[in-house]
């Protein structure tokens, strides 16, 4: 008898596993991994002036043989579209690129704080730590639209500019690539420091005394010993703040220009400007599958620092 | 690192960095008061636009709905990401573990624009009715994401064998979780619910594809009028943001920062109690 109300509670606790982990599953199947198989399908089917505006790829209704039947009506013609047109390539491209140009200013830009974070007395660390992560809890479109007022040919930064004699004619900063460089460096900055310290904290400043009582110049020690064992920080800071920089809409759209070309954009004008569902479908596949490298080294890093520690 | 004396060089960079990043958001602030319609020229302090805001129905519409939107969803992405969180610390190994614990960290690092438009397009091939709903069941999906690190990580610290002697003592699972799991886990779960709910607040980007005829949240009204140009009403409204935002972040650090040291006085009162 004993045994047997063991056996219950096995049961039970095994299906309690079950349910514990079936909720969060289903959840995640049905509003995470079905919406992309969605994306894909559609991007395989052709755009039509109805509503919803694209034909249905896959005629569930006939069973078997109907989605046999669909299945080769399916067209790449949206992923030749984007060979065909050279805005696509451009704009993969120069997201691209002026992430990689934000994600190294960043970098310089960061590295100073997070450095001077970590030199700073211990009493001051919580703060300071505090003070880089309250303005990631404040609204992105707010902090974005700030620069504007700034940034602006009779903004603040030209006014300030001009009443200091530096310049004498405004500088055009708003609605060029300028803008967005600095709306990225503003926006991800704390994604930036927050690697950058958490590594630099954790080393050993004996190492530099060490190699300052050795004759090491301090800027050699830096540069030979700061800067290597700060490496995984570095790392991890730049996949940070490049892989969603890439795909980032708000940004370019507020702060860019007519010449500032990226794939969140024209995927957001695609969908909304020309309603053409299936070639918006097939801008997110590629631009998915660009960015699946780096988000899998990011991991892979990840795993690594995991396994070190 | 071990203590050094600061130099100025680092001084100087903290005080740069930190203006850099404050300083736009206190220009801000600064010229939401300004009587002046031209928002570049101070023309003295005025808290009309304040006055006027209270005036705007759509305005006020916007902020309600991204209000109700963002409770809903922060309690209900609580629910499910400390479920999904007990499930990656807890649960071992089990058959799609891979999948789960990709779905949770995928929508960390995934473009929202193509979050946005894959749960459009599942609610378009659902057939179901865009607004309210489907606005807060994206915002869930993606929310949940991010309580189940911050929940997990929580989780990971405390000693997993308090759940175990309960359960050994007779301790159904259910009542385990509420009665010995919950309590340690308390400050997690709820700086989860508070991120879920920021992001909700903040998000313009998932909310303008899964919107539909009727749900317009705080953010899409901004972004639109931002289109037409800066006003001393958006900035206002920027400002009251900031604000909520401001005092619920460092009421919520101050809070834990107590809990925390009435914790450790009571195990000390506690062990001094032994010692007698």
């Amino acid at each position: 008898m004993d045994r047997e109300v063991h056996s219950q509670a096995y049961t039970k606790s095994r299906l309690g596993r079950w349910a514990l982990i079936a909720v969060p599953y289903a959840w995640l199947l049905l509003f995470f991994l079905a919406p992309f198989v969605i994306v894909f399908k559609i991007s395989l089917s052709e755009v039509v002036v109805s509503i919803p505006p694209y034909q249905p790829v896959i005629d569930w209704a006939n069973g078997l043989a109907g989605v046999l039947d669909t299945a080769r009506q399916w067209s790449f013609d949206n992923y030749i579209w984007l060979t065909q047109d050279a805005i696509y390539f451009k704009a993969y491209l120069s997201s691209l690129q002026i992430a990689l140009i934000a994600t190294a200013i960043t970098l310089v830009v960061g590295y100073p704080i997070a450095y001077g974070m970590a030199r700073a007395p211990k009493a001051w660390q919580p703060t300071l730590l505090m003070l880089i992560i309250l303005p990631f809890w404040t609204s992105f479109l707010i902090r974005v639209y700030a620069w504007i007022g700034i940034l602006k040919n009779e903004g603040l930064l030209n006014q300030v500019l001009m009443s200091l004699g530096l310049i004498s004619d405004p500088l055009i900063i708003l609605n060029t690539n300028a803008a967005v460089y600095i709306g990225i460096v503003y926006s991800y900055l704390p994604f930036m420091v927050l690697p950058l310290y958490s590594s630099l904290e954790k080393m050993d400043g004996s190492l530099i005394e060490a190699a300052e009582d050795l004759g090491c110049p301090p800027m050699k020690a830096f540069w030979q010993v700061t800067i290597p064992l700060s490496v995984p920080g570095i790392i991890a800071g730049c996949f940070l703040v490049f892989i969603p920089a890439v795909g980032e809409f708000v940004i370019p759209d507020i702060l860019g220009g007519s010449e500032t070309l990226m794939i969140g954009k024209t995927l957001w004008v695609e969908f909304f400007r020309n309603r053409d569902w299936p070639v918006a479908s097939a801008v997110a596949v590629v631009l998915l599958l660009i960015l699946v490298i780096p988000i899998v080294l990011f991991q892979r890093q990840q795993e690594k620092q995991r396994e070190a520690a | 690192m071990e203590q050094r004396k600061i130099s100025w060089f680092n001084i100087t960079s903290l005080v740069l960095g930190f203006s850099f990043l404050y300083l736009p958001i206190v220009i801000l602030v600064i010229y939401s008061f300004n009587a002046s319609r031209l928002v570049t020229v101070w023309g003295g302090f005025s808290t009309k636009w304040y006055v006027s805001l209270l005036n705007n129905e759509q305005m006020l519409d916007a902020a309600w709905v991204t209000l109700r939107i963002g409770f809903t969803s922060a309690t209900l992405a609580t629910i499910l990401g400390t479920l999904a969180a007990m499930v990656l610390a807890r649960q071992g190994r089990f058959f799609g573990r891979t999948l789960f614990s990709g779905m949770i960290y995928a929508p960390l690092v995934m473009p929202e624009v193509i979050l946005g438009l894959s749960l459009l397009l599942l609610f378009v091939a659902m057939d179901q009715a865009r607004g309210f709903w489907t606005i807060m069941i994206a915002h869930t999906t993606f929310a949940m994401c991010y309580v189940a690190v911050v929940v997990q990580s929580r989780l990971a610290g405390f000693d997993k064998s308090l759940e175990e002697a309960a359960m050994d003592l007779g301790c159904p699972p259910v009542k385990t979780f509420f009665h010995v799991t919950l309590p340690q886990i308390l400050p997690g779960v709820a700086a989860g619910w508070m991120l879920a709910f920021t992001l909700s607040l903040d998000d313009l980007v998932i909310a303008s594809f899964t919107t539909g005829p009727g749900a317009t949240t705080l953010p899409m009204k901004i972004y639109s009028q931002v289109r037409l140009g800066v006003t001393p009403e958006i900035n206002a409204v920027c400002t009251i943001l900031v604000g909520i935002v401001t005092v619920g972040v460092i009421t919520a650090s101050l809070i834990t920062k107590r809990q925390q040291l009435q914790r450790e006085r009571d195990e000390r009162m506690a062990f001094a109690a032994n010692q007698h």
